[in-house]
């Protein structure tokens, strides 16, 4: 078992350098220049500043040498600079990423939380009202733009019935909870600042709710595919046969062989979601690492764009790793 | 009743509506997307304005008889440009998804049939594009080429061809052991005659209905793009980026719920005709 996580590990770190190297090559081949972006058009009208510019960030050196140096920080745990902020791209990962984990970690307790029991009713009462409702749940969950549904949410919620804060983490005018974690909730909590923490809470429903609803969508499909087959297997007639209570054979004896897809697909979803949250940050302001993503993406800034794509990629697969290691928790079969 | 006995014996229905439950959903999928193609198609004769038209006077004015889903900030008809909006969203939905699949499929197939050394490089490759969480590669390739719909589209078909790559490849490696195939060998049939002509016929149902639920994915992603502000150039009506330009207008809220519930429907009608294909190419989910 060590062995295998070892070697997972291994390879997952040679994907991820090879993938810095596509995203290095991209950044190289394509014919935005980050010059333009950064300096603006006067000042890029002016070949000197452009020289002196080029050779301040490195831009002048070749392709190669640029790489080696990058790989060089990388092994350092350093990730550059970031064109566009001037400060270390590392630094401001870790300033963003707190946000986005809280909402994306919210969202997908909400998509479980509302996805699973949602897929085993629609399962169980098959063809009933509960299965029509549960389709058009996951249907419009699917096909809604994410970008709109968030519209739609802050003009009703907010605008409109003065329900829910409005966009941002905490009200503006409140200090933002002090604690280890960057995580409102949590700090807020270890502080004992419970008015702190009702409105962070407050502030993460529309957002978690939002980002949440293509992911309860594709869960709640997947546990109804799931438990449709399992229920059709020959255990649960036996199960049924010797007597036992509905809820036994759906929760005991079904339930477990229909969660490895679940979980498959739920692994993904995660990892989906901390990528998956550029809209929705972007409609909320919420200071986390989709923003920062999109405003590097519109800078040019590719020292924080390779930076990122790092970070997630490196999220993707371990997220993978764990899912196939929870293979075995859930299947003896894969167990040796 | 107890959740077993519905579990195991499902009671039976009147015909219409399981008519209705089986082959409803694959019609109102087609109905959506047929609409869509016919205002797409005939956008420049239905729409009562031209898109671009301005309308001072009337800016951000409530749908009305004149104006029927309202005016935006510049007074264009919200109605005339979602219209015209259909054309670009669907060109490249359908433009990244047949040449993803395209490509997708020819590396899929390649790997499948030559194994070995040629097969691990492809699919290697194809995992390292998956191992980029799309939307973010996407972003990063678009805002790199420019603002435009044709960089958009390339930069969403560099991260849209690896699934197909992985399920022409699954696909291909559970035919290519079918009798016919060794048949076909035997008979001395070259090698690109019986991909062409035997195993792909065998693998459209599958690669159907995935292009099918796929084609609203696209719509999506393209049209977020657009949203952040690199799909198109601004005076083209696109629905993302007509979205953007409402998204702060909550009192003026048609601006951008329209283009909003445009995209909605065409891509609930995409969802709607590929499930209803798979239960109609699948016979173990039919009825499900």
């Amino acid at each position: 078992m060590l062995r295998y996580i070892a070697t997972r590990l291994a390879a997952a770190v040679v994907m991820a350098v090879l993938a810095s190297l596509v995203i290095f090559l991209i950044s190289a081949l394509v014919p935005g220049d980050p010059v333009l972006a950064q300096l603006g058009d006067i000042a890029a009208s002016d070949p000197a500043t452009v020289l002196e510019w080029r050779a301040k960030w490195g831009l002048d050196l070749p392709l190669w040498e640029r790489y080696g140096i990058f790989l060089n920080g990388l092994a350092h745990g350093d990730l550059g600079i970031s064109i566009a902020t001037r400060r270390p791209v590392l630094e401001d990962i870790a300033q963003y990423a707190p946000a986005t984990l809280e909402l994306a970690t919210v969202s997908f307790l909400l998509a479980i939380g509302v996805g699973i029991p949602l897929g085993i009713a629609a399962a169980v009462w098959r063809d009933s009202w509960v299965d029509s409702a549960a389709r058009i749940v996951s249907l419009l969950g699917v096909s809604s733009p994410t970008f709109w549904l968030a519209f739609i949410m802050l003009a009703i919620f907010y605008g409109w019935l003065g329900w829910a804060p409005g966009p941002g983490r905490i009200d503006p005018i409140a200090f933002p909870p002090e604690g280890p974690t960057g995580l409102f909730l949590i700090d807020a909590a270890l502080a004992g600042d419970w008015e702190g923490w009702h409105d962070a809470a407050a502030h993460l429903v529309l957002p978690a709710v939002v980002l949440a609803a293509a992911t309860i969508g594709l869960i709640t499909r997947t546990t109804r595919a799931a438990m449709l087959d399992s229920l059709g297997q020959d255990y649960v007639r036996v199960a049924r046969a010797k007597g036992l209570r509905a809820q036994v054979i759906v929760l005991r004896h079904a339930l477990p062989n229909a969660l490895v897809p679940v979980v498959t697909l739920g692994g993904l979803a995660y990892a989906n979601l901390l990528a998956g949250a550029v809209m929705t940050e972007t409609v909320f302001s919420w200071p986390g690492l989709g923003r920062y993503t999109f405003r590097s993406a519109a800078a040019l800034d590719f020292p924080a764009i390779i930076g990122i794509t790092m970070v997630v990629s490196a999220t993707y697969l371990l997220v993978n790793l764990a899912v196939d290691l929870s293979y075995a928790a859930l299947d003896p079969r894969v167990r040796r | 009743m107890s959740a077993t006995q519905i579990v195991l014996m499902p009671a039976p229905r009147p015909r219409w509506r399981r008519r209705l439950r089986r082959y409803g959903p694959a019609w109102a999928g087609s109905a959506l997307v047929l609409l869509w193609l016919l205002v797409a198609l005939l956008a420049s004769w239905i729409s009562p304005y031209p898109p671009d038209a301005q309308d001072i006077v009337h800016r951000l004015a409530e749908p009305s008889a004149t104006h029927w889903l309202g005016t935006d900030v510049l007074g264009r008809d919200v109605l005339s440009r979602l219209l015209h909006g259909a054309r670009l969203s669907l060109l490249a939905g359908f433009t990244v998804v047949l040449l993803g699949a395209a490509i997708g499929i020819a590396v899929g197939v390649v790997a499948a049939w030559s194994r070995g050394l040629v097969d691990e490089a492809l699919m290697r490759f194809t995992d390292l594009v998956l191992c980029f969480p799309p939307i973010i590669l996407a972003l990063a390739i678009a805002a790199a080429l420019g603002i435009g719909a044709t960089n958009t589209i390339l930069a969403m078909l560099v991260v849209w061809w690896p699934k197909f790559a992985r399920l022409a490849r699954a696909l291909a490696l559970v035919q290519r052991s079918q009798e016919y195939v060794e048949a076909a060998t035997v008979l001395g049939l070259r090698p690109i005659r019986i991909l062409g002509r035997h195993i792909l016929p065998n693998t459209f149902g599958p690669l159907a209905v995935l292009l099918t639920l796929d084609l609203g994915n696209a719509i999506l992603t393209f049209a977020g793009l657009s949203f952040l502000g690199l799909g198109v150039v601004p005076p083209t009506p696109e629905w993302g980026s007509m979205v953007a330009e409402g998204r702060e207008l909550v009192e003026q809220w048609w601006v951008a719920t329209f283009p909003g519930l445009a995209i909605l429907t065409v891509v609930v009608g995409f969802n709607f005709l590929g499930d209803g294909l798979r239960d109609w190419l699948d016979p173990k989910t039919r009825s499900r």
